[in-house]
């Protein structure tokens, strides 16, 4: 689960971690409220979304009057802002943060993540901020320092001290720098943290202090149950409306742009079944892992969602029933079809456990099914299938 | 005897009067595993499908001489059992609980890696289907049926697609030394080359074939073990080339998150490591018959 910025810094700020004067807004006038509040005569107006690359797409705006702030929230409120990580579709600015200039000295980057490939948590620094760390690293691997933590100590101080030293801080600014990191690592892991990132964090010009520009934090959606105060943070307008209904009856979807629809069992099978989509010429238009248990109830839930995409052209379901039954899926896809009235080409794939049952279920029903027996047949035919259609619908609008 | 278990292995099931772990049992019982006990603490001394309850793994493997264990315990509490058993002497262990927070992994991890490699209990999964020992014993939720006995080992993340490759091989007359799931989560118990360590030592096995999938490194790091400490062949499939960078596709650990990890950059590395690959999902049968055909 991702969090907005602002709340990302209140988190850290809770944890000694320095960050610009600011306040949230709702609305033009909000805006300018916060920004005489706060005072001063530069102020930044930052869109909060949950994608980063937000100055490129026009989410970032510095501002150096009331009336610039109020022009620069009318801007970004309402609208979708596409950013290089959002998709074409974007994401919807609802609230704005409205943040005090800061000069800026030095811009550095800093950030904690899970490792994988250590099972621990790294943590990862740079002298150059306020850029795009990827291509950083793919481009200059060398001006980046990765220092791994153990989990059975957590974070050393001289762990700490060695990455502000390699940030090129000052011998004066190392303590708030260890004070800094060590924050931002007990916040990782007292809320089930999977990435911090503080991109730029900056030293201010005279003052020469560290302070947190912009924070990105993402959550571990496992560990949710134990960290309720998290989960309140969730913002569900940063989400595409079809995954959360999804998500919330217990499937797991991802839309994609292609236009036959899938249901499949396991994840990883879901994955080949859409690649067989591919190798036979069609895209898929969504994943789709209807879980072990597909009852009939699900079954109909999981119809809904994929159809409820006005995009699909054809609908390939692809079951491996292992402690499930083919004729119980069976039974369910043909009580989902009678129910909702589907207008598109279905085809099915059963294997598995009880699989001549389910076929004929699928043929006594006498519903116009499309069936395959293996897993390339049923991609052939969903692709066929779903081209006929298209012409079809040519032919009608013609 | 095959990697991990075989026919005399002494099984437990930890979460074993809940309504999931009773199903399971009763399904591995059936197809013939040596399940002698299970676990559900406050329970102890009570008897459940004709066998004994424990109140603790330790208690089990004294008792009932445990050598092996199945998770079945909800997730707030799973990263706990499965430390439960390493400290009792349980020499392998398979979780089959999915959704067990990241860190509480890291925490198995490290707790598991104090014990000395020849006293450390091996842990698969967790979010997985298992490992079955065709004809010989299932520690797992899989269909036993579609397993046919023989020689190729199988190691994958994915439950259902390693479903899908088993019948596949049925179909072929091929069958299976042993399968084991290895799970979907990003920090898992074994990896894929932490099981051909096994494969490669193992008289039964062949030829092994891996299931593969998109996000971190681990297909490949396997690869590379392969290519330098491995006499027997290796066929791969990676799942995931339609899928988008960014999004997490069911399991936790299927996301791209930075290069060398998308289906069609692994394949490419794969390849150069001398790895067969199955170039789509249905043809992993296929691509298995043909090694076969030429050894």
């Amino acid at each position: 689960m991702d969090i907005h910025e602002y709340q990302a810094k209140e988190i850290l700020a809770g944890y000694g971690v320095r960050v610009a004067d600011g306040g949230l807004a709702y609305s033009p006038e909000d805006a300018v409220q916060r920004a005489r509040e706060i005072g001063g005569d530069v102020w930044a107006v930052k869109a909060q979304i949950h994608s980063g690359a937000r100055s490129k797409a026009g989410g970032v705006k510095i501002c150096k009057s009331y009336e610039e702030v109020e022009v620069a929230a009318e801007a970004m409120l309402g609208h979708r802002l596409v950013t290089q990580q959002t998709g074409s579709a974007g994401k919807v600015c609802l609230r704005l943060y409205i943040e005090a200039g800061t000069k800026i000295a030095k811009e550095l980057y800093f950030s904690l993540l899970v490792d994988r490939a250590h099972e621990s948590i790294i943590m990862v620094g740079s002298a150059e901020g306020g850029v795009d760390i990827e291509a950083l690293a793919e481009n200059s691997p060398k001006k980046i320092k990765k220092i791994q933590i153990d989990p059975a100590v957590g974070l050393l101080d001289f762990q700490a001290r060695e990455m502000a030293f390699y940030l090129g801080l000052e011998p004066s600014q190392i303590s708030p720098a260890v004070k800094l990191i060590s924050g931002c690592y007990r916040a990782m892991c007292d809320l089930d943290a999977n990435m911090i990132e503080i991109n730029p964090l900056i030293v201010t010009e005279g003052s020469g202090k560290l302070m947190i520009m912009d924070a990105k934090m993402s959550f571990d959606d496992n560990a949710l149950f134990r960290r309720q105060k998290v989960a309140e943070l969730r913002d569900k307008s940063q989400e595409d409306k079809r995954e959360m209904a999804a998500a919330d009856r217990g499937l797991s979807y991802v839309g994609l742009d292609g236009d036959i629809g899938c249901m499949i069992n396991g994840a990883g099978l879901a994955m080949a079944t859409m690649d067989m989509i591919k190798l036979a010429g069609g895209k898929p238009a969504n994943f789709l892992d209807v879980g072990g248990g597909a009852s009939a109830e699900r079954t109909e839930k999981a119809f809904r969602l994929v159809l409820a995409d006005e995009g699909v052209k054809a609908m390939l379901v692809n079951i491996f029933a292992g402690i499930n039954r083919c004729d119980w899926i069976a039974e369910g896809v043909v009580h989902a079809v009678k129910k909702i009235n589907m207008k598109i080409p279905l085809i099915v794939r059963l294997s598995g456990t009880h699989v001549e049952e389910g076929r004929r279920i699928i043929e006594e029903s006498g519903l116009p099914i499309i069936t395959a027996t293996t897993l390339a047949e049923a991609a052939e035919k969903a692709v066929a299938a779903r081209n006929e259609q298209v012409a079809k619908e040519a032919k009608e609008a013609a | 005897m095959s990697i991990f278990i075989d026919e005399k292995t002494t099984i437990i099931v930890q979460g074993f009067t809940g309504k999931i772990g009773s199903f399971h049992a009763q399904d591995m019982i059936k197809y013939g595993s040596n399940v002698v006990g299970g676990i559900t603490p406050g329970k102890g001394g009570q008897t459940h499908l004709q066998r004994p309850v424990f109140n603790t793994v330790r208690e089990a493997v004294e008792q009932q001489g445990a050598e092996a264990s199945i998770i079945f315990v909800p997730p707030a509490f799973a990263a706990d059992s499965i430390m439960e058993a390493a400290e009792a002497g349980i020499k392998y262990c398979v979780s089959i609980t999915d959704g067990i927070p990241t860190q509480d992994m890291m925490k198995v991890k490290q707790f598991l890696r104090k014990f000395p490699k020849d006293k450390r209990m091996v842990l698969t999964g967790p979010n997985c289907a298992g490992t079955i020992s065709p004809g010989k014993t299932m520690l797992g939720i899989m269909p036993g049926h579609i397993y046919k006995r023989g020689i190729v080992g199988i190691v994958g993340r994915s439950g259902t697609l390693g479903y899908e490759a088993a019948d596949q091989m049925k179909e072929l007359g091929i069958g299976v030394s042993t399968s084991v799931g290895i799970g979907g989560d990003p920090i898992n118990g074994s990896s894929h080359r932490d099981i051909f360590e096994k494969f490669e030592q193992d008289d039964e096995t062949k030829v092994v074939l891996m299931i593969g999938e998109i996000g971190g490194s681990q297909e490949v790091d396997a690869g590379l073990y392969a290519k330098k400490q491995m006499s027997k062949p290796v066929v791969a499939y990676i799942a995931g080339l339609t899928a988008p960078k960014g999004r997490r596709m069911g399991h936790a650990g299927a996301i791209i998150c930075s290069s060398g990890e998308s289906a069609a950059e692994k394949v490419e590395m794969l390849q150069d490591l001398g790895v067969i690959i199955a170039p789509t999902p249905s043809a992993m049968g296929e691509t298995i018959a043909n090694v076969l055909r030429k050894r």
